[in-house]
């Protein structure tokens, strides 16, 4: 029961509420009135539209993000590789408790599970002209998998057997390689050849695509799996 | 054959590089240190390959996939860039070579830390050539989570505290900065920094988002009143960590705020007058506290935090003569990287020999580790600004830039400061020299160790020598 | 008033409702939520702010929004191992300066 009117030891005092109520207030006003305030420029909308033919992909967000900025895409597969590295270096894996999966469970994943690859696969095959592409796709065979692990399994990749980690590092490593393998004859990192454009997103789409679920699924399980190193 | 190699796209290598090397010391963990070492040796080629270049040929441009700001991103540096490059592989060289040898009866810890180590290093040199502020967030993010992971590679509990801590922050700090990124883009429509500058007149447009990336970003080098991070996650890091931490990612973000500053120069004395004045805060907050420490490293991660202060008083004397404030104020940005990635080094050997860092109880360490103590002592004297240093050659910048316009009290801010640091550094020292009534465990500390400190703060002294050739490829990016 | 602007506004009440609870609450999941929260927000405010300006849809907002979204994911779930670790090395999922508050404290605003 708290004492009405008086603060617990430690808590925050009336100094810290009003201050950060203020800060907040201000930062509010501030960013409130930036957004009312009109755009100098337009945006990039145009210089979109006007090289999407060249880019390898119909859809404008895809192109953006695996053409005109996959530097960035790179990069932020670099933090979701870094994030997962960091959650190894904390140590192993924590112990669920063994209980029985539920049947509803086991019953539900034999039917979510294949579907969830499915759609997977059209997500990232309709990356390239619809809204979709290996994001989406990653998540939606992360969200599986982790259906899979809570029914007391681990997802195993029955290539001959390849240790999970290869699963983590080969999106960035694929997207690194293509990257760096345009670059002859003159050629810029990443700057693709028009015409072999659209086959190359999608080659490092589907890679990133099995690192993005690993890394995701390897996220949900906290920490490094037994047979890890 | 000489041709390729001055051709050679090293801007690009200096970042390929290290994260190929990750990728491969990640998936073959039992020859992650070799992969490690090599990788880093090669990234420190590719980082003085483009300040050859740059020192040579003028500032480049690497327009990453062929199409130019503003539809794609570019790669530039300048002469800023590549002595923050340069910087980086000095200190990152050393702190490899050290941590080859510190990890080696860690083989778990060795395993992770080479993977982090070069993705951080991989961030680093990412921004310190970007020129595009969405990119420079991403790079951002890459940094903060690499660096907190590294923390909480200590595993004890102060480390997880210390970097749990520092992960909110930075999150904090970088969700300030992409707040910045979103009004900056609805205003201007572009992500290019050249652009952004161009095109920005200033108004509340600009004001905003400066303001809130600038408030991310001093967050994220911890200056007063936004240090109390620090101290704990830098203090609790095992030593070449702590190096990494203070030496170079602390500056990365002081980086990115000057850069910001260069691009959009905004008007005014308010804001340079209360940086310079949160500066002079830190100077005297850190130092004090870094006297009253009982532990080294504690001591160390204080003296960061005074360190960063001095950055700041730049601020407020950029008016008559920017090149020589500016100039100071990165100057001792190079020498606090080396001096204080040399401390955190010694620190460390101290630690290995004698299984602790109390101060109070250093028990003549330098009878055992003559080495360690001289790397200590040179790192000193750069931090406390004495001839003939690197720090040196930065405080008599900033104090020249605060004489000839009459601005006394940064001048004493910094002289005081000076003091301040030497007398913390002499505590140290003293005890050194002195025994200490209990008994301790002795180790034996490998030479490699010491030697690489010792390198490091014989860096930051020859630092100031380098001073006549370093500072001219400043010219045309100050404002 | 554009729909964009109410999407960035909405956004911008979202940021400070979750700066108020970083700062205020102690359990370490809280505070990794706020920080989840006010990236959401921010994300909201990129998106809605790009879309203030008519005319075509503008994809690069959006796919800065993607961009950040999986460098949140990768921040938030990093925090959370590191909050599970210290619950188990401390006992407590707290920082030590909040680790003698009411962690599951519902009335204090």
């Amino acid at each position: 029961m708290k004492m009405a009117g008086r603060p617990a030891p430690g808590e925050p005092g009336l100094l810290l509420r009003t201050g950060l109520a203020l800060l907040l207030a201000a930062v509010a006003a501030g960013v409130g009135l930036a957004l009312f305030a009109e755009p100098v420029a337009p945006g990039l909308a145009g210089a979109v539209e006007a090289e999407l033919a060249r880019s390898g992909a119909d859809n404008p967000v895809t192109a953006v993000l695996l053409n005109f900025r996959g530097y960035d895409t790179l990069l932020e597969i670099a933090v979701l590789t870094a994030a997962l590295v960091g959650v190894w270096a904390l140590g192993p894996a924590p112990r669920s408790k063994e209980t029985t999966p539920s049947p509803v469970l086991l019953g539900m994943n034999s039917v979510l599970i294949p579907l969830g690859a499915l759609i997977c696969a059209y997500l990232l095959w309709a990356g390239t002209a619809r809204p979709g592409g290996a994001f989406q796709a990653g998540a939606v065979l992360a969200a599986v998998s982790v259906l899979h692990i809570l029914a007391g399994r681990r997802p195993r990749m029955h290539l001959p057997e390849a240790p999970m980690r290869w699963g983590v590092v080969i999106g960035l490593a694929v997207f690194l390689a293509v990257g760096l393998g345009v670059k002859g004859a003159g050629r810029h990192f990443l700057e693709y050849p028009v015409d072999l454009a659209g086959g190359l997103i999608l080659f490092v789409e589907t890679a990133a695509t099995l690192s993005i679920a690993v890394i995701l699924a390897g996220l949900f399980i906290g920490g490094r799996p037994e047979d890890e190193p | 054959m000489l041709e390729q190699f001055a051709q050679a796209p090293w801007m690009l290598w200096a970042i390929a590089l290290p994260l190929s090397g990750a990728l491969l010391a990640f998936a073959l963990p039992r020859r992650a240190a070799p992969i490690g070492v090599v990788t880093a040796l090669l990234t420190a080629a590719a980082a003085f390959g483009v300040l050859l270049q740059v020192a040579l040929g003028g500032a480049r441009v690497y327009r990453l996939g062929g199409w130019g700001a503003p539809l794609g991103i570019d790669l530039l540096a300048d002469g800023l860039s590549v002595l923050m490059l340069a910087m980086t592989a000095i200190v990152g060289t050393a702190v490899s070579i050290y941590a080859r040898v510190y990890l080696v009866t860690s083989p778990e810890k060795v395993r992770r830390f080479w993977p982090l180590w070069l993705f951080l290093w991989a961030a680093l040199n990412a921004l310190f050539q970007s020129s595009d502020v969405f990119n420079l967030y991403v790079t951002l993010e890459l940094l903060g989570l690499s660096a907190v992971a590294l923390v909480a590679l200590t595993g004890s509990g102060p480390a997880l505290w210390g970097a749990m801590r520092y992960l909110l922050v930075s999150l904090l700090g970088s969700l300030a900065y992409l707040l910045g990124v979103a009004l900056l883009y609805h205003a201007y429509g572009t992500l290019d920094l050249a652009l952004l500058g161009a095109r920005a007149e200033g108004g509340l447009s600009l004001a905003v988002p400066l303001g809130a990336m600038i408030a991310g970003l001093l967050l994220k080098t911890g200056l007063f009143p936004f240090h109390v991070w620090l101290p704990p996650a830098h203090g609790s890091a095992r030593a070449p960590v702590s190096a990494l931490l203070s030496g170079l990612v602390v500056k990365a973000s002081f980086y990115l705020l000057l850069r910001l500053w260069f691009t959009f120069t905004p008007e005014g004395q308010g804001l340079p007058i209360l940086l310079g004045s949160l500066g002079a805060a830190a100077v005297f907050w850190g130092s004090i506290q870094a006297l009253r420490q009982k532990r080294l490293k504690l001591l160390v991660a204080y003296s960061t935090v005074a360190q960063l202060g001095y950055l700041f008083i730049a601020f407020p004397l950029a008016g008559l003569d920017p090149a020589l404030a500016w100039g100071g104020s990165i100057y001792l940005a190079l020498s606090h990287a080396l001096a204080k990635g040399a401390m955190f080094l010694a620190a460390g050997s101290i630690m290995t020999q004698g299984g602790h860092d109390e101060i109070d109880e250093l028990d003549r360490v330098v009878d055992r580790m003559p080495l360690t103590l001289a790397a200590f002592a040179l790192a000193g004297i750069s931090l406390a600004g004495l001839p003939p240093s690197g720090g040196f050659v930065g405080k008599w910048m900033l104090l020249q830039a605060a004489m000839a316009q009459g601005e006394w009290f940064w001048a004493a801010v910094m002289i005081v400061g000076g003091v301040l640091t030497a007398t913390y550094v002499f505590r140290v020292l003293g005890f050194a020299f002195t025994k200490s009534p209990h008994v301790h465990e002795a180790h034996d500390v490998p030479r490699t160790m010491e030697w690489t400190a010792l390198l490091l703060a014989l860096g930051a002294v020859l630092l100031g020598f380098v001073a006549p050739w370093a500072l001219p490829l400043l010219d045309g990016v100050l404002p | 008033m554009s729909s964009g602007l109410l999407f960035a506004l909405g956004g911008l009440g979202i940021v400070v409702i979750g700066g108020w609870a970083l700062v205020l609450r102690a359990h370490l999941i809280r505070k990794v939520l706020a920080i989840n929260i006010m990236g959401s927000g921010a994300f909201l405010i990129l998106v809605g702010a790009g879309s203030m300006g008519g005319g075509d849809v503008d994809p690069v907002p959006q796919a800065m929004v993607i961009t950040g979204i999986v460098v949140a994911i990768s921040a938030t779930a990093l925090a959370l191992a590191l909050v599970l670790r210290i619950a188990n090395a401390t006992g407590k999922p707290a920082l030590p300066e909040d680790r003698e508050r009411d962690l599951m404290d519902e009335e204090g605003m």
